[in-house]
């Protein structure tokens, strides 16, 4: 091999244990930010001639800087930022230098851009936050702040740009310095370097110059290239979510996954997590090999000693120092859904490895982001940060997000649209659940039941206004009671003047409404009766949540369908013309929609059949 | 996932089989072939069928084959859309993968630089670049409509010089054309084209010569300009890279049509 040749290999294993050091930057369009980061490859000397030469004629066509080159444009990637001069979306940059590899997040700065921020933030070890010398600590700054913070960056650089606008005079950065470092003090952060620089100019950038010479701390690449790297810590207990359960033969088993936290050696001592169960760990294989140890970060295939039941989802762990499991936590929630998030809706809910289902049963308070005020909400709406009470359906096992990332991390899908509308942060379990036990009651639903002969069910007509619900549901339960069976009807009238009276006609309002009104339905279904429930219950995830309560062929939906033109002429209460002439709000079929049903078990088309054959038609459906 | 033989691939088929040994990957290589590869990419490909033992598929666009489309007849911006985006979308549609592997990464594109991990396509497989789901830490929402599909990017955060260390560390079999060696090739647009078979147009006055050269991505042969290299060897190759001041996309014709035009193609729909 030639002398160059050893050099190389040399070289690469020297690159190839360089760390990885991911930032974000934070700051507005005037900030300067795409500026700074496009002088960073430009003078580390990661743009290449071609793409130098398209820089050219790109700032020509879109610069902002006369005659020089316009640096931000190696930056804001999309055709609609260039000619609008603003990022919208997190762009992704990437350079290195003899001691580290960098990956930048170049995150938009505005408030309504708030999730894109976050996304940036959720995986970098170090923010830097951009101020422009001549404005100071603003409310976007603080702002910024306050989500790096809420996302766990402990590591912050505070960039005063644009030094060469205010002649390069340290009073005006000493002054911005202490505003801020007054403001992040309850912020939480381990680290702050404050540094004066000039993007456009270049100076501490990459290296101090002159015009800053009383400034005795180090460049922005300088201090990037030292700021400890915090984050998943090779010392803790081991913990691994299991991703796939990897089957080729009846002879080999392995569990395949990503360090999470510690590390593994054959020999180790595990448990399977929520389940508790115990073995050893047989081998730990990394890629074609078996290995001595793994540690975090390392996605490696693990076999156990023993025989036992582990699937996706679950999480190995050091057998004498478990993570914690529980299915009701505090958490901090940041809304990225285009409809508001309301209480009792339930979402699909990804946190490691596993997809459950989950409720967010209270909002202890909102956040404002720019004041760090505490607000009362009852709803919350896109980019809006609070702290709220959330429920699984199943246990999770997780750590506290400040601890662990990985298992204290977590998204909300929505079920129908499948878009990824919630970011939250376990900050600690609620002791609710774990220490107050259901009472195994030994007269259950079904003793109950068979005292009764016969079998408990929730029926839940759905349908327009004037539809004809009530009509049916009070014929149903007459015919029901005539031939000895114990039911009660749930409607409109006698839920909302009791205990539903605090409630309104808002759309959180009316999911609150169904709620209370199907927990209500499983406690009477529970207790043995037949429940008939009529309301109108427009939206489908409401149907479907109180669908979720109770079990296989327990509830049973009739839709009762009235074309509205038919609804609006019979208008028994005089509701619809109301409606129409503004005096009431929030509508269904009018100014607020109603979701057809999808798969209901009882079709009613009240326009063919009369109330008493409707009521036969349920009858038979139930028999 | 897709296979398109050159050294991203590699790695990507590297990676999978890694992830999943002792296990083959469970799932099968899509190579979308526009017949215009190199003759050296199919030998390559055939072999790594045969080490990695995964089912290898091949699409090809029967319209455009039909009509002879070709980069010489019908330009390149025509014969990447037919051969390449077409064929692909006509291959995903065939057999209703709702999720495809691919190995595009950040570094390469500015518009690449912000596509997500996980990329969603609509049931016509447009990519709408304003409407990407946020990713936060490494929790990857997988739910879709039916109809769409995701593109997946394992790869996104590899610079170039991740690509060739890991190559070198891991050994990894990639195509001779990376490595300098004799070739012919024509002088064409100031770049040098290899002849890789007897379909070259050959334009007044232009001649094969043969000289040391070596490709730093490999697409279709008639649109991927060689680089004049003494680098014969892998870490010669990587040293050259490390000095390098072209980008390795400047040897690829299809970037620079028209201004955005990386964008464009990816909206409709190519990888």
């Amino acid at each position: 091999m030639a002398q160059r040749d050893t050099n190389v290999l040399a070289f690469v294993g020297k690159q190839a244990n360089r760390e990885t050091l991911r930032f974000i930057t934070c700051g507005s369009v005037d900030d300067g930010k795409s500026t700074l980061i496009g002088r960073l490859l430009y003078e580390s000397k990661n743009i290449f001639d071609d793409q130098l030469q398209a820089l050219e004629s790109d700032s020509k066509r879109y610069g902002t800087q006369g005659e020089k080159m316009d640096l931000a444009l190696l930056v804001d990637g999309l055709q609609a930022e260039r000619e609008q001069g603003i990022t919208i979306d997190v762009a992704y940059r990437f350079f290195a230098s003899d001691k580290r590899r960098f990956i930048v997040a170049d995150t938009p700065g505005h408030e309504q851009y708030t999730r894109n921020m976050a996304t940036g933030a959720s995986t970098a070890h170090v923010a830097v936050i951009l101020v422009d010398a001549r404005k100071g600590v603003l409310v976007q700054t603080r702002r910024h702040s306050r989500i790096v913070s809420l996302m766990g960056i402990r590591q912050v650089v505070l960039a005063v740009n644009k030094m060469d606008l205010v002649g390069y005079d340290q009073k005006t950065f000493d002054a911005t310095v202490a505003d801020y470092r007054a403001f992040a003090a309850e912020l939480g952060f381990e680290g702050l370097q404050a540094i004066p620089l000039s993007g456009l100019d270049g100076d501490n950038v990459l290296t101090r110059t002159q015009n800053l010479a009383w400034y005795d701390g180090p460049s922005l690449l300088e201090h990037l290239e030292a700021v400890p790297i915090t984050g998943a810590n090779e010392r803790a207990d081991f913990r691994m979510p299991v991703q796939l359960v990897n089957r080729p033969n009846l002879d080999f088993r392995g569990f395949c996954g990503r360090i999470a936290e510690g590390s593994v050696r054959p020999g180790d001592a595990v448990r399977v997590l929520p389940a508790g169960t115990r073995t050893t760990v047989r081998a730990v294989i990394d890629g074609f090999d078996e290995v001595a140890e793994a540690g975090v970060g390392t996605s490696v295939t693990i076999t156990l000693a023993d025989e036992v039941d582990a699937s996706r989802g679950d999480v190995l762990v050091a057998a004498d120092a478990p993570a914690e499991v529980a299915d009701q936590f505090d958490a901090k929630l940041l809304w990225m859904g285009e409809h508001a998030m309301s209480p009792g809706r339930q979402y699909l809910m990804r946190s490691g490895c596993k997809e459950v289902t989950a409720t967010i049963t209270g909002i202890k308070y909102r956040q404002d982001v720019n004041t760090g005020g505490h607000m009362a909400a009852k709803t919350l709406e896109l980019n809006e940060i609070a702290t709220v009470d959330i429920s699984t359906s199943a246990p999770l096992v997780f750590e506290p997000y400040a601890s662990n990332k990985v298992l204290g991390s977590f998204i909300l899908i929505d079920k129908l649209t499948f878009e990824t509308v919630g970011a939250g942060m376990i900050d600690f379990a609620l002791r609710r659940a774990s220490n107050i036990h259901w009472q195994a009651l030994e007269i259950d639903r079904a003793a109950r039941a068979r005292l009764k002969h016969q079998t408990p069910r929730c029926i839940w007509f759905t349908g327009l206004s004037g539809s004809g619900k009530s009509t049916i549901a009070d014929l149903l339960e007459k015919r029901m009671h005539a031939a000895g069976l114990h039911t009660y009807l749930l409607d409109g009238d006698n839920v909302r003047h009791g205990l539903n009276r605090d409630l309104g006609f808002t759309e959180a309002d009316r999911v609150e409404n169904i709620r209370r009104v199907a927990e209500v339905a499983r406690l009477m279904v529970e207790a043995g009766l037949v429940v008939l429930v009529s309301f109108i219950s427009p939206f489908r995830s409401e149907r479907r949540m109180a669908r979720g309560l109770f079990g296989e062929g327990e509830f049973i939906e009739v839709f009762v369908d009235t074309p509205i033109e038919e609804c609006e002429r019979r208008d028994v209460k005089g509701l619809y013309a109301k409606a129409r002439r503004g005096e009431l709000k929030n509508f269904t079929g009018i100014d607020s929609e109603y979701e057809l049903p999808e798969h209901p078990e009882i079709h009613l088309r009240t326009a063919e059949l009369k109330p008493d054959e409707c009521v036969r038609r349920i009858i038979e459906s139930l028999n | 996932m897709m296979y398109s033989v050159g050294k991203d691939s590699s790695v990507m088929l590297h990676l999978a089989r890694k992830a999943f040994h002792p296990a083959p990957p469970p799932f099968p290589l899509l190579h979308v072939d526009t017949r215009w590869k190199f003759k050296d990419m199919y030998t390559h490909r055939e072999r790594m069928v045969r080490e990695s033992g995964m089912r290898l598929l091949t699409h090809t666009n029967p319209e455009g084959l039909a009509a002879g489309v070709g980069p010489f007849t019908h330009g390149s911006n025509y014969h990447t859309d037919v051969m390449k985006t077409q064929a692909l979308k006509q291959a995903l549609d065939q057999h209703g993968f709702d999720l495809v592997f691919g190995g595009a990464r950040r570094d390469e594109e500015k518009s690449r630089a912000k596509e997500r991990i996980f990329s969603f396509r609509s049931a016509g497989h447009r990519w709408d670049p304003k409407a990407q789901r946020p990713e936060l830490w490494n929790l990857y929402n997988t739910r879709i409509q039916p109809g769409a599909s995701i593109r997946v990017f394992p790869i996104s955060n590899w610079t170039e010089q991740d690509i060739w260390n890991y190559i070198l560390q891991e050994r990894i079999p990639i195509v001779p054309l990376y490595l300098a060696a004799e070739r012919p090739v024509v002088k064409s647009n100031g770049q040098w084209i290899m002849v890789d078979d007897d379909r070259y147009p050959f334009k007044e006055g232009e001649q094969v010569v043969m000289k040391k050269v070596r490709f730093r991505t490999l697409g279709c042969w008639p649109l991927t300009a060689a680089v004049e290299s003494d680098a014969d060897t892998l870490e010669a190759v990587i040293a050259e890279t490390l000095n390098a001041r072209g980008s390795e996309r400047e040897g690829r014709m299809i970037d620079s049509d028209e201004p955005g035009s990386m964008e464009k193609k990816k909206q409709e729909g190519y990888f």
